[in-house]
């Protein structure tokens, strides 16, 4: 059988393969051991996360171009967002990303229904989220402020008749500057929008997640998947302070 | 050329191991649910080698209608389409993942000592993911093409044509999917899954290699995802991101597109830099002259190569100083590129070297690379580059990188291996043949553009003024020569796969682990998880194995 015998060594040949404590059952085959296979899981879910960086990097990107090159078409739009609604929001995400964290906890010490609970109050805090995105759109919606054909400058023009533009107190823009605030609700659309793309795939997760964990199957011992996700949400979470940071508060410290 | 280092089996005796990775389990189910990256390099090869004869009949069409200067074969906006389609196949469903999805694949975890990928459903997903999108780019085809050329450049892509953009980028970010998660997969098993023994600095230059294009394919393909994710906001709603008409900068579309897709040339050149520097030791039974040199300047051309995407803008109006600084920066990739030319070349100086058609690609490849690698000068200077950019001197460049580089680099490795990978060697005369007619047809097809390029004929036009037609007719010609050259391995190939001759374990007398153990392989790959105590490239140690194994035998 020389044809299938990889370089054996003589002396130090076989490590003690197959001796030794019993292989848990979720230890894939090609592992050498759990370490390994967590280690490996680890590494891979933090280099998803660079291509995620690298993925908003792009809007980052243009963010800072376009608020350099039109810096009063930005701060009057960015006075169309309501910071009450976005610091709520912000801190909805703070606290279930402290949930998630008492779920990889949970998990790791074996407490499966700290673990439920931690994953449901984790699902309805994104739920709540979304609900107030939901509120946030369909205002931008009801103004016009939505990129495109329909499109409406009269926030901007006319400050005086605009709500949210005389409680900041803004001066009406000259018109091609006023033209600009489309590319601001262009870019507050693009990654806000991606962000709850991501949103809504971790709430889907979260949803099987709760599902697998009701009947144990995080707290034996094989936590891998619980932490992956951990890191995706608490990334999602930072996500949206940089995004809360950008496209909220552009002026409010003047 | 009557030496050769091949020492088969004794070919009456000899049979292939009856448990092995394509035995053990049948049936299409097993292949398609399968998570041993033996198979899914094999699923990859047949469906990469599809799209690349979609890629190459495309081709073909292009250069027949080429022939003359009026435009007859098609009209105009079909050989829009036409050129288009060839770009998107031949770069997102061939060259992109070529080398990585296929030899990698197959390749990484025996030359490190491993099982399995660390992934293997993620990469089994990466390949559904290729297919998906290779689906949509045919459909799209099907459906009426695309005419924005493979670069989906705005405001062209956004406002002007209204072919079905949509459905080719979405093709394309499909594939840039599979194509992060096969790099993924890459970075984390080369950092977690190395056998004992089996540091960094004696991992075989093709693992270096493909490390170097995990870190590009993981860093660079999001962005372009999020260029395209752009590009079809901008054409369903109308955000304004790209569009001047409301403040949007398309140039700001072309600096996201090109920071993917100038390392994706990277992507596409480095693996299989990497299959050169084994068959190069391979043939010459020495190792690889300055080795870490070789593996840093991998390493080096993916960090570099994150820093010159402008140059593809130059004339499209950035500023002169960005000129300057991304011309410089350009010169820069030469540096390392030439440290892998040259210290290939001093591998080969004193080496015992054979001719096997594994080695003929390999010197195809460094002669064609050089021209292209050289040309990629011109084009880095900037006042060449507004002569000749937009020319079929741009065309002649790329094609002597991607075709006469990579295309020939991934014939060296199909060779090199084929004999791992299926237990049966190819027939050899005739693949020396076919190495050289590719060549041959290689430079007749594509040499002519350089001097086209320089007299000024532009690119993507599907007529000419009449004094371009003979050097026309010479490519055209070449590529006929070319398309003979491709169809030959195909057909000896699958040949091989009933009545070539035995291959036994270690064919080519090559130090690689992946030489040491059965071929084809078992489904885990060792038996015992191997111990790495030698150098990357140690003939000495294959003659003390050698002598040790007769010992024991004896």
């Amino acid at each position: 059988m020389s044809d299938s015998t990889a370089i054996a060594h003589d002396a130090h040949a076989a490590p003690d393969h197959g001796h030794g404590e019993a292989h848990p059952t979720y230890l894939r085959h090609h592992f050498e051991n759990v370490e390994q296979q967590a280690d490996a899981a680890g590494f891979a879910m933090w280099i998803f996360l660079l291509t995620e960086v690298m993925f908003f990097g792009g809007l980052f990107t243009a963010y800072l171009i376009y608020r350099n090159w039109y810096y009063p078409a930005f701060v009057a739009a960015s006075h169309q967002l309501s910071v009450v609604w976005g610091t709520t929001n912000t801190a909805v995400l703070i606290f279930s990303s402290f949930t998630m964290a008492m779920g990889v906890w949970c998990a790791e010490t074996r407490r499966r229904k700290g673990l439920v609970l931690s994953l449901c109050l984790t699902f309805l805090l994104g739920l709540v989220f979304l609900g107030i995105k939901t509120i946030e759109y369909s205002e931008k919606i009801e103004k016009h402020h939505v990129p495109g054909f329909h499109y409406n400058l009269s926030s901007f023009l006319d400050p005086d008749n605009d709500a949210a533009a005389k409680a900041a107190s803004d001066k009406a823009l000259p018109l091609d500057m006023a033209r600009h605030t489309e590319v601001y609700f262009s870019l507050y659309f693009a990654m806000t929008g991606m962000h709850a793309l991501h949103m809504i795939i971790g709430i889907a997760i979260l949803g099987y997640m709760i599902f697998r964990a009701r009947a144990g199957a995080y707290t034996s011992g094989h936590v891998t998947f619980v932490e992956n996700f951990g890191l995706y949400w608490h990334f999602v979470d930072i996500i949206w302070i940089y995004l809360f940071a950008l496209l909220y508060l552009i002026s409010r410290h003047q | 050329m009557s030496a050769t280092i091949v020492s088969l089996p004794d070919q009456s005796t000899a049979r292939i191991p009856k448990v092995n990775f394509i035995t053990k389990e049948n049936g299409l189910l097993s292949w398609l649910l399968t998570g041993d990256h033996k198979r899914i390099a094999i699923l990859y090869l047949i469906s990469l080698s599809f799209f690349f004869f979609i890629g190459g009949a495309l081709a073909g069409l292009i250069r027949l209608e080429l022939l003359t200067p009026q435009t007859d074969l098609m009209a105009t906006d079909t050989y829009n389409k036409v050129f288009t389609m060839h770009g998107v196949i031949m770069i997102f469903f061939f060259l992109v993942p070529s080398v990585p999805a296929t030899l990698g694949n197959f390749l990484i975890p025996l030359m490190i000592g491993a099982k399995d990928l660390a992934l293997p459903k993620i990469n089994l997903l990466s390949w559904y993911l290729y297919i998906a999108g290779g689906i949509l780019a045919i459909y799209t085809m099907a459906s009426g093409g695309v005419d924005t050329g493979w670069t989906f450049t705005t405001p062209l892509s956004t406002h002007y044509v209204n072919t079905n953009v949509l459905t080719t980028g979405l093709a394309a970010f499909i594939a840039g999917f599979s194509s992060i998660f096969t790099g993924l997969n890459f970075i984390v098993t080369i950092h977690k899954m190395r056998c004992p023994g089996m540091t960094w600095f004696r991992m075989p230059l093709f693992v270096w290699a493909h490390y170097a294009a995990s870190i590009l394919m993981v860093l660079a393909t999001p962005v372009v995802a999020i260029a395209i994710v752009l590009i079809a906001l901008e054409r369903t709603i109308g955000i304004g991101v790209f569009d001047p008409t409301k403040g949007g900068d398309p140039l700001l579309f072309q600096h996201l597109f090109w920071f993917y897709s100038h390392p994706a040339v990277y992507i596409m050149i480095l693996p299989g830099m990497g299959v050169i520097s084994e068959t190069i030791s391979t043939f010459s039974r020495k190792r690889v002259f300055g080795y870490t040199a070789v593996a840093f300047s991998s390493v080096a051309i993916a960090v570099f190569g994150f820093f010159v995407w402008a140059h593809h803008m130059f004339i499209m109006g950035i500023s002169n100083y960005a000129v300057l600084v991304f011309s410089l920066l350009t010169m820069l990739v030469a540096v390392p590129s030439a440290i892998k030319i040259f210290n290939w070349t001093f591998t080969l100086y004193k080496g015992s070297i054979t001719f096997e058609t594994p080695m003929l690609y390999t010197f195809g490849f460094m002669g064609l690379f050089t021209i292209g690698g050289l040309t990629g000068v011109f084009l880095g200077t900037a006042g060449t580059d507004i002569h000749l950019t937009e020319t079929y001197f741009i065309v002649a460049h790329f094609h002597f990188v991607m075709v006469g580089g990579m295309l020939m680099a991934f014939l060296a490795g199909i060779h090199f291996w084929w004999p791992k990978i299926t237990g049966r060697m190819y027939p050899e005369k005739i693949s020396q043949l076919a190495a050289v007619i590719t060549f041959i047809g290689f430079n007749f097809t594509f040499f002519p553009q350089f001097i086209l390029g320089t007299l000024g004929m532009p690119r993507r036009y599907a007529s000419y003024p009449p004094e371009f037609q003979i050097l026309n007719v010479f490519s055209t010609a070449g590529a006929t020569i070319l398309g003979v050259g491709y169809l030959l391995p195909v057909l000896y190939l699958t040949w091989s796969l009933k009545y070539g001759a035995i291959a036994g374990n270690n064919p080519w007398q090559a130090t690689g682990l992946e030489w040491q153990i059965q071929s084809p392989p078992l489904t885990e790959n060792f038996t015992v998880t191997p111990i790495m105590d030698h150098e990357a490239y140690d003939y000495e140690w294959l003659e003390n194995q050698k002598a040790k194994e007769v010992a024991s035998v004896g």
